[in-house]
């Protein structure tokens, strides 16, 4: 148990520590607010509001396709080679997509890219490509590909555990489809849909590795400008810069974790895991 | 009511089969770019397997991308010190919590899952002071050779893996009877290292068999603390590689994401196999309502 919590500490807790700290001292060693101001400036403000629509958007959207998605494969024979393919698949574009996700679309969207083509034989004009790269656009549609397989892998044991005996009771008491789901299933699902819900909002908001490989001019994110802070040899106190930023990340994911929990707790009184 | 019964189970079925057909084109479409991004004969004309013939010639891809290649070892090395550091870790202490300090679980769940809510990019950000330290430790004791090896990043991915590698472990330690097992091996003379060794770590086979895989699967796929740390792993190399040979590190991405698709396919098939199966749930799922 020892050796657990040394290893925690030194690799999980001080570094969290650090940028906690990190973010409150000056040059000097002393404790300033002065790094804080870097979170005043318009160009921080500006990624920190794309960043949390970006997050907001794709976590409901995602949310909602993916529920949907978690639905269908629930009705499905649970050792069935659909659900494991579905999951299998689900896991490797929630987990390790990143970079790969990102060539996958500029290879298709780029000018000479397979949609590309077939899109403008239908009419559509794809115009320069270049709303692939910006993050109101792009950037949304390629973290979808992501945000729906996570919710499916998070929302599924919450479709599983409705038990069909309540299908079943809705319909002896006289119920209709529509009953069962406004009155029995929808309640029961929502805590836990909710929930999953802030959780696709934090994947959105700490991702990285697919905003990098697929923005390559200017730093519309949050992640993208730390990253940019701590990669930065030009300016000195930018390792300061980038723990206030990192802090402020760490502020809004545990509000939002927090409230997780919350639900979770809630959830977790009718579905049994 | 039994027609009823047909009816929902159909209209399900077609539901079912219509939600996933759209969502695997949907899914499928990117995909399909890549495939036929990657087959594109010179000067975007007619089909050509020439890149993949390249990718598939090891010698060559050692010559031509030594980049490449270098991050494709550095991340098998990666994922096999992370899944061993992980186990090491993980086993002992969750099978020693669950048996002597039952208060001490929650702390336990609470410090695992705490890296669900530290961004990748953010643990960056504090773990640069902490490898500034070991790696100045390391020099003074082994020389730079050792200190500069991309390897010691396994022990900060152990962190990123933790709350997945948690879970399925937990999952293991909750369907078999630890408490039991671990007596009755003390009763017939075993010493700690025989029950964990042969005791329960057999037992937790399936368990330790998930955690494994998803973790190999994370650190081929980690690209975040490499990449920050100028460290080159697979998904370094393959953002670098396409700056500068669009169709390879396409072709490279495509593979990796049908490589990582095919060891999660086949987890499916472990985790639910032997001692995780059916019948355990079963029982465990009486023994909690009991």
């Amino acid at each position: 148990m020892l050796p657990f919590f040394a290893y925690t500490t030194v690799f999980l807790l001080i570094p969290t520590l650090v940028v906690v700290v990190g973010a409150f001292l000056g040059a000097d060693g002393r404790p300033t607010l002065s790094n804080l101001s870097a979170l005043g400036e318009p160009s921080f403000l500006k990624a920190m509001r794309q960043s949390l629509v970006l997050s907001a958007v794709t976590a409901v959207a995602g949310a909602v396709l993916g529920s949907l998605l978690a639905y269908a494969v629930s009705t499905a024979s649970p050792t069935g080679v659909l659900k494991r393919f579905v999951t299998s698949l689900c896991g490797v574009l929630a987990q390790f997509g990143g970079v790969a996700l990102a060539f996958a679309f500029t290879a298709s969207f780029g000018a000479t890219g397979l949609l590309t083509s077939w899109l403008a034989r239908v009419g559509v004009e794809n115009g320069s490509g270049l709303w692939l790269y910006e993050w109101d656009k792009g950037l949304m549609l390629v973290y979808l590909y992501f945000q729906v397989p996570l919710m499916l892998i998070v929302f599924l044991p919450a479709v599983e555990g409705l038990k069909p005996q309540w299908r079943e009771a809705t319909e002896t008491l006289g119920g209709t489809t529509w009953t069962y789901w406004r009155r029995v299933a929808g309640p029961i699902l929502l805590p836990s849909f909710i929930g999953a819900t802030l959780l696709l909002f934090t994947n959105a908001l700490s991702a990285y590795a697919t905003a990098r490989a697929l923005v390559s001019q200017g730093s519309p994110i949050v992640p993208l400008q730390i990253g940019d802070a701590l990669s930065s040899e030009v300016l000195l106190g930018q390792q300061a810069v980038a723990k206030a930023m990192a802090l402020a990340m760490i502020v809004v994911v545990a509000l939002v974790m927090t409230l997780y929990a919350v639900l979770d707790r809630r959830a977790s009184r009718w579905l049994v895991r | 009511m039994s027609g009823q019964r047909a009816r929902i189970r159909r209209r399900q079925r077609t539901f079912r089969w219509g939600v996933v057909t759209l969502v695997s084109a949907f899914f499928a479409l990117p995909l399909l770019g890549m495939l036929d991004f990657t087959t594109r004969g010179p000067g975007g004309v007619g089909r050509s397997g020439q890149t993949w013939r390249t990718l598939a010639d090891f010698g060559a891809v050692a010559t031509d991308y030594p980049t490449l290649n270098d991050g494709v070892v550095t991340s098998v090395g990666l994922a096999v010190l992370t899944v061993a550091v992980m186990l090491l870790l993980l086993v002992p202490t969750m099978t020693w919590v669950r048996l002597r300090v039952p208060r001490a679980q929650r702390l336990v769940e609470f410090v695992c899952l705490l890296p669900l809510t530290v961004p990748a990019i953010v643990l960056v950000v504090g773990l640069s002071p902490i490898y500034t330290w070991l790696t100045g430790w390391l020099r003074y004791f082994f020389g730079t050779a050792i200190s500069e090896s991309t390897l010691w990043l396994s022990l900060a991915y152990v962190v990123l893996v933790l709350p997945y590698s948690y879970r399925a472990i937990d999952a293991g330690l909750r369907s078999i009877d630890v408490r039991t097992l671990s007596e009755a091996a003390r009763s017939l003379g075993a010493g700690w290292p025989t029950v964990m060794w042969r005791i329960i770590l057999p037992n937790l086979r399936s368990a330790v068999l998930s955690a494994s895989f998803l973790t190999v699967a994370l650190v081929l796929g980690e690209f975040t603390i490499a990449n920050l740390f100028s460290r080159n792993n697979l998904q370094v190399a393959m953002y670098l590689l396409g700056k500068s040979d669009a169709q390879i590190s396409v072709a490279v991405g495509l593979v990796s994401l049908v490589f990582a698709f095919l060891i999660l396919f086949a987890m499916s098939f472990v985790g639910s196999a032997g001692q995780g199966g059916a019948l355990t749930r079963r029982l465990r799922s009486r023994k909690e309502s009991a």
